[in-house]
């Protein structure tokens, strides 16, 4: 493999794990856009995402449904997932954050710790400790160009990834419930006044982030054959920086910072030696914000000018 | 006062901020199709009558009526679905979405686009300089930009109410008259009641037909705003005669 193919395999890889991480990235930052709250509890939510997708996946496989209807099973494995943390997700924030919406900003955040360590412990309980195989319905079969090769695994991610993100902007942007939402972000005594139902776009705002976030669980599972209960964690450590990277709040921001996280991380496992990869993202996290520290397109001030 | 085509019709309004009584009982009641105008100086309870009305705040005690209805309970949210709209203090632009989305939201609540789009037309023919802003980001407007936008945005609502919160405030003078003449224009056009909260006690009196003036809390003197005008008490305090 000549340098050429070798980089451009490098960037395949890097594409795919950081469409990964900016699905997730989509979730902690719609979050903090709209309440300004750190989601801890996205990771378990991506975690459940992978478990829901793994348990229908598995029963689709034993019914011998995956031969006969490939795109059918995937699109099934994805709306159950999707939609069972949807439900997830607004039930979390009916929960642990609603009642807190009006109190301190650390009573808020101490409920999403332990948001995130009831539904660990609920998932250790229920689902084991151990490893879980994904069944492996992808194959290694895949496409070879310039040296460098695709898996149809990872091109159906990529491409599903993509088009949950555009789909995102569409709806965010074109429709009116999208478009309350984002003037809910911005103004929530406003939005009111204007007769907005900010509990309503709260409410979707925790269907939609939590639900791109078990997409991405679902994805990784299909990828890397197995789930466990803590496997969020790692996840969630890098999405999270994507976000911040990318500048909390903004969505493009959650997509480039993922895409960034992705490929500074497969390039350096490519190049240097990989024990480094994560301490290298964290380092060009600490520089990015020491220079522009809203991040690369957050904004610099959310204040009105008078 | 009694009035029987009164639109809006607080009694005895009391509003608290924890424990500061920022409102100490206020009776006002506003007819039909007219401007009416609330002055006061700097923290006498004008900004907190408009967001008590809307539900922002909440009254302790006391009545609020539009047409007749009590909405002292209601959010803010059903407040507009009423027919009420409000530009309030600091103009509260979304700064990251564009003057037409701005005005878009505006007409949340509204289904018949076609007359949307009317209306759409009728405030780019208020404030013209909109139009050439429609895809600029609320947030990069001047000052004067977003004080027309805030009242093109109320007006999207079609509201039958519109409560004007220091519309002038920051702009310079021949802006401010600009303002003053399309509020007028406002209410010529579309019979639309405005409830306007002003320091610039002079052009407010001018242009509306009932006038308050509110002093820590209290609405001390209510009368015709011509009467006002002339009102020895009024000139000294407010007019700086
Ligand atoms: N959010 C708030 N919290 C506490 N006190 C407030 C708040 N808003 C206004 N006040 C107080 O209520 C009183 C009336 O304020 P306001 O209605 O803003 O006056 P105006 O609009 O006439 O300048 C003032 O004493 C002000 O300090
Ligand atoms: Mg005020």
């Amino acid at each position: 493999m000549d340098l050429s193919s070798f980089l451009l395999q490098q960037i395949i890889n890097a594409v795919f794990l950081g469409s990964i991480y900016s699905l997730i990235a989509l979730g902690y930052t719609m979050v903090y856009g709209i309440i300004e709250l750190i989601n801890f509890a996205h990771g378990e939510l991506f975690t459940a995402g992978a478990f829901i997708g793994v348990i229908v996946l598995t029963a689709l496989q034993q019914m011998g449904f995956v031969e006969t209807h490939f795109v059918l099973t995937m699109i099934i494995v994805f709306v159950m997932s999707m939609s069972y943390v949807a439900v997830l997700g607004v039930a979390v924030e009916h929960v642990a954050y609603k009642p807190l919406r009006t109190s301190s900003r650390l009573s808020a955040l101490l409920s999403a710790l332990g948001m995130s360590i009831f539904l660990s412990n609920g998932m250790m309980l229920s689902q084991g400790v151990s490893d879980r195989a994904y069944p492996q319905v992808f194959g290694i079969e895949g496409i070879e160009f310039m040296g460098a090769r695709i898996t149809n695994g990872q091109i159906f991610i990529i491409i599903l990834a993509v088009a949950l993100m555009v789909g995102l902007q569409l709806f965010v942007h074109r429709t009116r419930l999208g478009k309350a939402m984002r003037a809910t972000a911005q103004n929530k005594t406003m939005a009111r006044i204007l007769g907005i139902d900010i509990d309503q776009t709260i409410r979707i705002t925790f269907m939609i982030g939590p639900a791109l976030g078990a997409a991405a669980g679902v994805m990784v599972g299909l990828h890397y054959g197995a789930v466990r209960f803590d496997m969020g964690f790692i996840f969630m450590i890098k999405a999270f920086a994507a976000a911040i990277l990318g500048g909390i709040g903004s969505i493009p921001g959650a997509m480039l910072g993922g895409l960034i996280i992705g490929t500074i991380e497969v390039m350096w496992a490519a190049f240097l030696p990989s024990a480094w990869k994560d301490v290298t993202t964290f380092t060009v996290l600490i520089m990015v914000l020491y220079f522009k520290p809203s991040g690369l397109l957050g904004e610099g001030t959310t204040e009105v000018r008078v | 006062m009694t009035n029987p085509q009164a639109i809006l019709k607080l009694t005895d309004v009391h509003t608290y901020y924890g424990n500061i009584h920022a409102l100490k009982g206020i009776s006002c009641s506003i007819s039909k199709g007219e401007i009416a105008c609330l002055i006061g100086a700097n923290g006498a309870g004008k900004s907190t009558t408009l967001m008590t009305i809307f539900g922002v705040q909440r009254a302790s005690q006391g009545k609020i009526l539009f047409n007749g209805k009590p909405i002292q309970d209601l959010k803010p949210e059903k407040v507009a679905a009423l027919g009420v709209s409000q530009t309030p203090e600091g103009r509260q632009i979304f700064p990251r979405m564009s003057t037409y989305e701005n005005l878009e939201m505006g007409a949340f609540l509204r289904r018949d686009k076609g007359e949307v789009q009317k209306d759409l037309e009728w405030v780019f023919s208020l404030f013209p300089v909109l139009k050439d802003r429609m895809g600029q980001l609320g947030g990069t407007l001047s000052g004067g930009e977003q004080q027309m936008l805030a009242i093109g945005r109320a007006l999207m609502s079609r509201p039958e109410l519109l409560l004007l919160d220091e519309p002038s405030l920051g702009l310079a003078p021949k802006l401010v008259e600009v303002i003053f003449e399309t509020i007028l224009q406002i209410n010529q056009d579309s019979g639309t009641t405005i409830f306007l909260v002003e320091q610039n006690a002079n052009m407010a009196l001018g242009i509306s037909d009932t006038g308050y003036v509110m002093e820590t809390g209290k609405i001390v003197l209510a009368d015709k705003s011509s009467v006002l005008l002339e009102s020895e008490q009024v000139k000294k305090a407010y007019l700086g005669e």
